[in-house]
């Protein structure tokens, strides 16, 4: 799977970076992690609230630093 | 009216609060509230309280309401207005929607995209940062409910007038155009239930108090300086209510910097209680939350410099204005 996390860089994107990660850890699921940070292309996807979360070229949050238990329960589906 | 009262008193003002402080300054810290250093210990303990009680309280109850108020919700509504009620609309909807600095990019895109008028989208970025409910009743807590009120009416009337004069300028031509080509994807809007209305709501209240407890710390701390420290002839010299460019120093003072607006709430207010105008403390207030070297750096990316620099000229000119007004007026309301 392919995990994106869109933001322009502020702190409250790299915390769900950082949240996105240790979830990949524990559950052992296989996904390459993007980060992106560009304008044009975070707005491609229709988002308007960043932090926003990305799987597979669905949307599945934005505007919000999902806790980490939370992104396990979205990568094992 | 009582009941009023003791709400403005209780709640807001926590005078038993007050007390409280001042009993653990004088009976165990031993030290005297006339003298400089229990003035500021107490100053300092009481303020810093205080704020973080009303801060988790109205963030809370805010982000409640806010939960309501998603950007596209927004945006669908905003849709169906134009001309000046689209503007109006645009600021109040601006005080309702939370978003951070960083935000403020995907946000104006997916509204200039969705053909929203740029004025429009301007007077909700005003509005935004300004009028913040929480940041209202923590002026009410301070310094009275007619100051908070008629900050309200002044900051949406401030984003109001900036968004439309960019709108009558006709400045669409100033957005970078791929803002304008770019496909609105109407992601779905999951019902949210009240769980998840109260959990997003505890989080906001965590997630703010991680990121602003250093700004309150600081604010108070300059607060409880200038209370007790700084004497009250220099703070006179350069910000006192009869020098008239007292309004232009604390709002060009204000304009680089970047605190969240519980950290200047205790500045401005130690700064009137050294007679300073009302209107200078606020302007300084309005100054650093309305304006943000962060958000303008990103705005930079979607709009070409001149409507960035039309943009923030409008907003410093009119928190200027509004800066004069309160201290020709401020009488009225102190």
């Amino acid at each position: 799977m392919i995990i994106k996390v869109l933001g322009p860089g502020c702190k409250k994107c790299k915390m769900l970076l950082e949240h996105v990660n240790e979830a990949i850890e524990k559950t052992g699921v296989e996904a390459e992690v993007i980060k992106v940070e560009d304008m044009a292309e975070i707005v491609r996807y229709g988002v308007m609230l960043t932090p926003a979360l990305v799987i597979d070229e669905v949307v599945v949050s934005s505007g919000k630093i999902l806790m980490t238990k939370d992104i396990v329960k979205l990568i094992q589906k | 009216m009582v009941i009023f009262d003791w709400i403005n008193s209780q709640l807001l003002r926590m005078e038993w609060l007050y007390e409280l402080v001042r009993l653990l300054v004088e009976n165990v810290f031993g030290l005297s509230m006339q003298e400089r250093l229990g003035g500021s210990v107490h100053f300092f303990i009481y303020d810093v309280i205080k704020i973080f009680i009303l801060l988790s309280v109205l963030i809370f109850g805010i982000s409640y309401i806010q939960s309501y108020f998603p950007p596209e919700r927004t945006r669908k509504i905003l849709g169906r207005f134009d001309g000046l009620s689209a503007n109006i609309l645009g600021a109040l909807l601006g005080t309702v929607t939370p978003f951070c600095s960083c935000s403020s990019i995907p946000l104006f895109i997916g509204f200039t995209g969705a053909g929203l008028p740029i004025g429009v989208t301007f007077s909700f970025l005003i509005s935004s940062p300004l009028v913040d409910l929480a940041s209202v009743i923590l002026l009410a807590s301070i310094f009275n409910w007619q100051i908070a009120i008629a900050y309200v009416v002044v900051g949406l009337i401030l984003a109001v007038i900036g968004g439309s004069i960019i709108s009558k300028a006709k400045m669409e031509k100033y957005v970078e155009p791929f803002v304008f080509s770019n496909k609105i994807m109407d992601i779905e809007q999951e019902e949210l239930t009240t769980a998840d209305r109260v959990e997003f709501s505890k989080n906001q209240v965590l997630d703010i108090i991680k990121r602003v407890w250093i700004y309150i710390l600081i604010g108070v701390g300059i607060g409880a300086a200038i209370h007790n420290w700084i004497p009250e002839n220099i703070i006179s010299a350069v910000l006192g209510q009869d020098k008239w460019y007292s309004v232009i120093i604390a709002t060009l003072a204000g304009v680089p910097m970047y605190a969240d607006i519980f950290g200047t709430l205790p500045i401005a207010e130690a700064l009137v209680l050294k007679g300073v105008g009302l209107g200078t403390a606020l302007s300084f207030m309005m100054g650093v939350t309305a304006l943000s070297l962060p958000s303008m750096i990103m705005l930079k990316k979607v709009v070409k410099t001149k409507l960035l620099v039309v943009f923030g000229g409008l907003v410093t000119v009119g928190i200027i204005i509004i800066g004069y007004s309160f201290n020709a007026f401020g009488y009225l309301f102190l």
